[in-house]
């Protein structure tokens, strides 16, 4: 079966700024692969490559067996949902207003969204567990909510992809661990997850695999045990490996801890 | 912040305030209709038996009343749906239709046609050219700029064509006759209805009322410009295409309007706030909620600019007299809430 997402030998960055060369990775179904890198690296870049945004500079990306350059803009949002960082919003839309925004790619272009996908708003809020936000307005909801509320958004695509951009920054502890335990869920529907995070200790619960994206090329790609050492840590994030390994108490318990797997 | 209500009444009262408003202004001013006499010469005007009425009430009612009550509906009505369209496109509540620089082009062509001595059915013309030549201008500008914020560069370049137009319009009214011309260009960029006559209004419409379809038919999809442009694009909107509909639907419409009623101010951008404090951003209420507040609100204060003096006021006058207050009362009120 063909790879969710494939990028082969992709050379990423804006006209005339390179960010990054010779980055091939692929995510398959039910897959959850954590990008990690320090900042400006280029994790952001990647990802608006990967979602068409930003033409690659070389290389090619494939969704589903397609390269990304022949999809239209709505069929690739029926397949690709993308979570950016929570953010405030302008004006007071409903949170179901916003969820429904999800369902655009499938609305046709002069109707206004059905009881369907109202229905499916609201489902794609019960699955994250937070249905009594739907009346609320966005704008006056928490940080950790508005995630929760892009997060169901992405959802409302049906997508068997999602990338999701630091979806636990800027959350407090425990809808920091609420999301990561939604992502897993999402791992058990067999939608392939990618995403960025800047706490390596998230990758290792969540991740079946995690890339590390150091400037400019990918210094790593693999099993969490074998891909974030210690030393590979330091190395990405020029510190030290025994001050990233006290940190980190996950380590002490490698090579025991592991992402519990699913059949697939 | 939306004020919860129940729907159907909510929108059943402001129908029904609208009429009250259409009726208002059909029977007062220098010549007053009363009512009843407003009902007879619409069933005899329906039945085409007559309405026995004497003639001057029918001429009042059908020549005089009904062009100027009709502009006031058509023209507040796209004044505050542009203004609604706008502000959610541009992520700014703060944008009127004029951002891009329609009334200003629109100003400067009206303007140089008054000082030519054009005819004013001319005048409206280079008037409605202009403002469609100055969008496709900065229009034009904001697509050579390779920035990362295409919004931001839309908007910087409407005001700075703005400025130039504004500076343009200043320099024909200092060099125009300021005895004959002067009054009649400060009397066009403050706006009125007085004017309007049935073959403007019919020349005119057509120009309003495609603007709106566009507008009326993506009603749902114009929430999606107001997000980031790379999250709406994530989502499956073509945003650029979008944006260039729906910039063109409002500039055709905005600029038709002030072709007819010149510079009328303040109502593209109280309006939509108004109109969301009352049922939210989403533009599948807000679209029409604009229509109705931003046609009972235009016709309302040109029946005010015709009869609280003996001399006829300008309609920008009033619009930012009685908008203004109302505003800020509006804001305190909602601040208190909130």
């Amino acid at each position: 079966m063909s790879a969710a997402v494939e990028a082969r030998d992709l050379a990423i960055g804006y006209p005339g700024r390179r960010v990054g060369a010779g980055i091939s990775l692929g995510i398959r179904a039910g897959e959850v692969l954590c990008l990690l890198g320090p900042n400006g690296s280029g994790k952001t870049t990647l990802f608006k490559t990967l979602l068409g945004l930003l033409p690659p500079l070389a290389g090619e990306v494939r969704v589903l067996g397609e390269p990304v350059a022949d999809w239209s803009r709505a069929a690739f949002a029926r397949k690709v949902g993308y979570v950016p960082q929570a953010h405030a919003g302008i004006f007071p839309f409903t949170v179901e207003d916003i969820v429904l925004m999800g369902r655009a790619a499938r609305i046709e272009r002069f109707a206004a969204p059905s009881r369907h996908d109202r229905e499916i708003a609201a489902d794609c809020l019960a699955a994250l567990g937070v249905d009594h936000l739907r009346t609320r307005i966005y704008t006056e909801i928490s940080g950790g909510e508005r995630q929760l509320t892009l997060i169901a958004r992405a959802l409302a695509q049906e997508p068997a992809l999602l990338v999701m951009d630091e979806p636990t920054a800027s959350l407090d502890f425990g809808n920091q661990i609420r999301v990561l335990d939604h992502i897993g869920r999402l791992r058990r529907r067999g939608i392939a997850v990618f995403m960025s995070t800047h706490q390596p200790e998230h990758a290792l619960r969540v991740a079946d695999r995690i890339a590390l994206l150091a400037p400019g090329r990918l210094a790593g790609l693999g099993a969490p045990a074998e891909v974030a050492t210690p030393d590979a840590l330091a190395a990405l994030y020029g510190v030290d490996a025994a001050a990233v390994a006290a940190s980190l108490p996950a380590f002490s318990r490698f090579p025991q801890h592991r992402p519990e797997r699913h059949a697939s | 912040m939306s004020i919860p209500v129940r729907p159907a009444a909510a929108w059943l009262a402001a129908s029904a305030a609208l009429l009250a408003v259409l009726v208002t202004a059909f029977a007062v001013g220098k010549f007053p209709v009363a009512p009843g006499d407003l009902l007879r010469s619409l069933a005899g005007r329906l039945s085409g038996t007559g309405s026995g009425l004497p003639a001057a009430v029918d001429t009042v009612v059908w020549n005089i009343r009904l062009p100027r009550v009709a502009a006031g509906v058509v023209v507040g009505a796209v004044l505050a749906a542009a203004g609604a369209a706008y502000q959610g496109m541009f992520r700014n509540p703060l944008v009127s239709p004029d951002i891009l620089g329609v009334s200003a082009g629109a100003g400067l062509g009206a303007t140089l046609g008054i000082y030519l001595g054009l005819p004013l059915a001319l005048v409206q013309g280079i008037a409605f050219v202009g403002g469609l030549l100055a969008v496709a201008f900065v229009w034009r500008i904001a697509a050579l700029v390779q920035r990362h914020d295409p919004v931001l560069v839309l908007v910087l370049a409407g005001v700075a064509l703005g400025a130039l137009l504004g500076a343009g319009i200043s320099l024909v009214k200092i060099i125009s006759d300021p005895y004959t011309q002067l009054p009649t260009i400060t009397f066009w960029l403050l706006g009125g209805l007085n004017a309007v006559t049935p073959h403007d209004l019919a020349a005119t419409a057509p120009a309003m009322l495609a603007g709106l379809l566009p507008m009326a038919l993506l009603r749902w999809r114009i929430n999606l410009l107001s997000l980031a442009d790379e999250e709406a694009a994530a989502l499956g909107v073509d945003v650029g295409r979008l944006r260039l509909v729906l910039v063109a639907a409002a500039t055709l419409s905005t600029a038709a309007a002030v072709s007819l009623a010149g510079i009328v101010g303040w109502i593209g951008l109280v309006v939509p706030h108004v109109a969301r404090l009352l049922v939210g951003p989403d533009f599948l209420r807000l679209l029409p909620a604009s229509l109705l507040l931003g046609a009972g609100f235009l016709v309302a204060t040109d029946t005010l600019a015709r009869t609280v003096a003996p001399i006829e006021l300008p309609l920008g006058i009033l619009t930012a007299v009685v908008g203004a207050p109302f505003f800020l009362w509006l804001l305190a009120r909602a601040g208190r809430q909130a």
